[in-house]
């Protein structure tokens, strides 16, 4: 039995220590971009189910500039079977692309291919909305359930047994029908590092380039009710001491510390 | 006027802290758009989560009765036509686990834009919400340009509402499509059990990220050892399987209330937070001068951890291991 898997892949960026905002994002030379983290436990997850079983297709689904080609080549080298990239001119200028925007993307692409199961990581690290996996599964009709930290999948069965990660260390089981799509929690799995030859591997393997017009949308769908107005760098509310006069010094502080507290005996 | 719809939550039997969060968060929205604040309560005991969810600020309470536990396609369909029937402008539903699995569905089904995590609202003609974004670095503000929407809004930002309210609770009928349940809950698991309870410790080591490697993990228990401390850690320990799930901080772990808590290589992330903000004392050594974990910090020390926590144990007379 056949059975294809598709995997939303985000590339996010990094904000290093030292930032300034400019305009109304972090200025370009401040970021550094990665796969998303939750994404990498979504692909590891795809590839274990496709290693484990037969005949198992995985294509990653990416809403990304050319840059992201090199995110996107990271998943094929860990087993990605294939990537498909959107992007465009209207993607690129829109002026916030909001999570309806994105899951009608994602869900033009999910028809055209038509899985069995998409999966998708919890949220992005950098915009962290949360919310593109469940709204996506509401746009194409499949079945979902949000933030998935164990997965047991019935092929034959077409369901897929799930353990929901709620608060409080408390985990919720969960049965859902196929076709679905689950949003995935870090530490589900380990991901794997990729290998120089899947590294090599995924050179060769198809990533497609489509506009919004190739996968049947106009460009009204990157059109928002939302606008990002501002960005700026909270004020601190800290007014932590500081220790400082190098490690001997701040070490020998904190121990007083903790001593005068009487948390510490020795 | 624009009215607020706002949803509360329970699970197994007893109403989750958030469900009064949402009542101040719901009240907050409805004075800035002018409106009133109308709660929903769904699934289970649903009478007797009304009666503690009717604070002051509630204009009236709904109750849906299906179900005992939280589903999300009773959930959706519940929220989609009570606001419907109410006319509600806006749903404001929890950013907590069961909010992510259904909030989007309601926002998609109801055709409203959709912001989640919001930390606080403000109308200047339009509602304007505010977010973080690059893990908390940054706020940005969103601007919704239609006057309706589909909101979520962080746990533990607005204050448990108080003061007994006198809204009328009414049940309203929802006319559940059984045909659209296709997920079920079959039950649910501790995972944080164990030899350790690290709620019940007076004195927190905790490590993050900075941490780097798992071989690095001696020099901090070298440090547990010497000061006698009990070990803890936040979710990327936990997740790369350096630590048992019993000592991970946090909204999906532990929230610990120790007397003194030393926070070593982590960035303060929001989820974190959540579980060791009420430490009497908190210690951050971390690098980075912006780490929002110095936003609720006593005491800090900005420097290399590898250097610090040596000299830390040298300090109590133990002995520093080779990593």
């Amino acid at each position: 039995m056949s059975m294809k898997i598709l995997v939303t892949v985000t590339e996010v960026a990094e904000v290093e220590d030292e930032f300034e905002v400019a305009g109304d994002d972090i200025a370009e030379q401040y970021l550094e971009y990665d796969l998303n983290e939750w994404d990498d436990y979504a692909i590891e997850e795809a590839v274990q189910i496709s290693e484990e079983n037969d005949d198992v297709e995985v294509v990653t689904a990416t809403i990304g500039p050319e840059r992201s080609e090199e995110t996107i080549r990271m998943a094929l080298a860990k087993g990605a079977d294939r990537a498909v990239r959107v992007w465009d001119d209207a993607i690129e200028s829109a002026d916030y692309l909001d999570t309806d925007s994105k899951a009608d993307l994602l869900a033009a692409v999910v028809e055209e291919e038509d899985p069995d199961l998409v999966l998708s990581g919890v949220q992005s690290a950098d915009e962290a909305n949360g919310a593109t996996g469940v709204t996506l599964a509401e746009k194409i009709g499949f079945q979902w359930a949000a933030v998935v930290n164990d997965l047991d999948l019935d092929i034959e069965g077409g369901v897929a047994s799930v353990h929901r990660e709620l608060e409080g260390g408390v985990e919720e089981l969960t049965d859902v029908e196929s076709p679905a799509v689950l949003t995935i929690q870090s530490g589900i799995n380990e991901p794997r590092y990729a290998s120089l030859r899947g590294i090599r591997q995924a050179q060769q393997k198809p990533l497609d380039v489509k506009t919004i017009d190739d996968v049947g949308l106009d460009e009204s769908v990157v059109d928002s009710p939302l606008a990002q107005t501002s960005m700026y760098e909270p004020e601190s509310e800290g007014d932590a001491t500081i220790w400082s006069g190098g490690p001997e010094e701040e070490a020998e502080q904190l121990a007083e510390f903790l001593r005068d507290k009487g948390v510490v005996d020795a | 006027m624009s009215d607020v719809l706002a949803v509360t939550e329970h699970r197994r039997g007893e109403l989750r802290d958030v469900s009064l969060e949402m009542v101040s968060a719901g009240r907050d929205l409805a004075d800035e758009m002018g409106g009133d604040l109308h709660l929903a309560v769904i699934s289970g005991d649903v009478d007797a989560y009304a009666d503690q969810v009717n604070r002051e600020g509630v204009d009236a309470i709904h109750t849906v009765e299906y179900g005992e536990e939280f589903n999300h396609d009773v959930y959706a369909q519940a929220v989609e036509q009570l606001a419907d029937d109410l006319d509600a402008e806006y749903v404001l539903m929890p950013n907590s686990v069961n909010g992510l699995d259904y909030a989007p569905a309601v926002a998609e089904g109801l055709s409203l834009p959709l912001v989640t995590d919001v930390v606080d609202f403000s109308a200047d003609g339009e509602l304007e919400v505010t977010r973080e974004q690059y893990g908390g670095k940054v706020e940005t503000t969103i601007e919704v340009s239609e006057d309706r929407a589909a909101i979520t809004t962080r746990p533990a930002e607005w204050p448990q509402a108080e003061g007994q309210g006198d809204a009328e609770v009414s049940a309203f009928d929802a006319d559940i499509d059984e045909s659209q349940i296709q997920s079920t809950v079959t039950g649910f698991e501790e995972v944080a059990g164990g030899d350790v309870d690290i709620s019940e410790a007076e004195f927190l080591v905790s490590i993050g990220r900075g941490i780097e490697e798992e071989e690095n993990l001696p020099l901090i228990e070298a440090l547990v050892e010497a000061t006698d401390a009990t070990l803890s850690s936040s979710r990327p320990i936990v997740d790369n399987g350096w630590l048992p799930a019993n000592r991970q901080v946090g909204q999906s772990g532990k929230v610990v209330t120790p007397d003194v808590y030393i926070a070593i290589g982590i960035s303060g992330a929001v989820q974190h937070v959540a579980g060791m903000k009420g430490a009497d004392t908190i210690v951050a050594i971390n690098t980075d001068p912006n780490a929002p974990i110095y936003d609720l910090a006593d005491y800090g020390i900005e420097d290399d951890l590898f250097d610090v926590v040596p000299a830390l144990i040298e300090e109590f007379g133990g002995e520093v291991p080779d990593v």
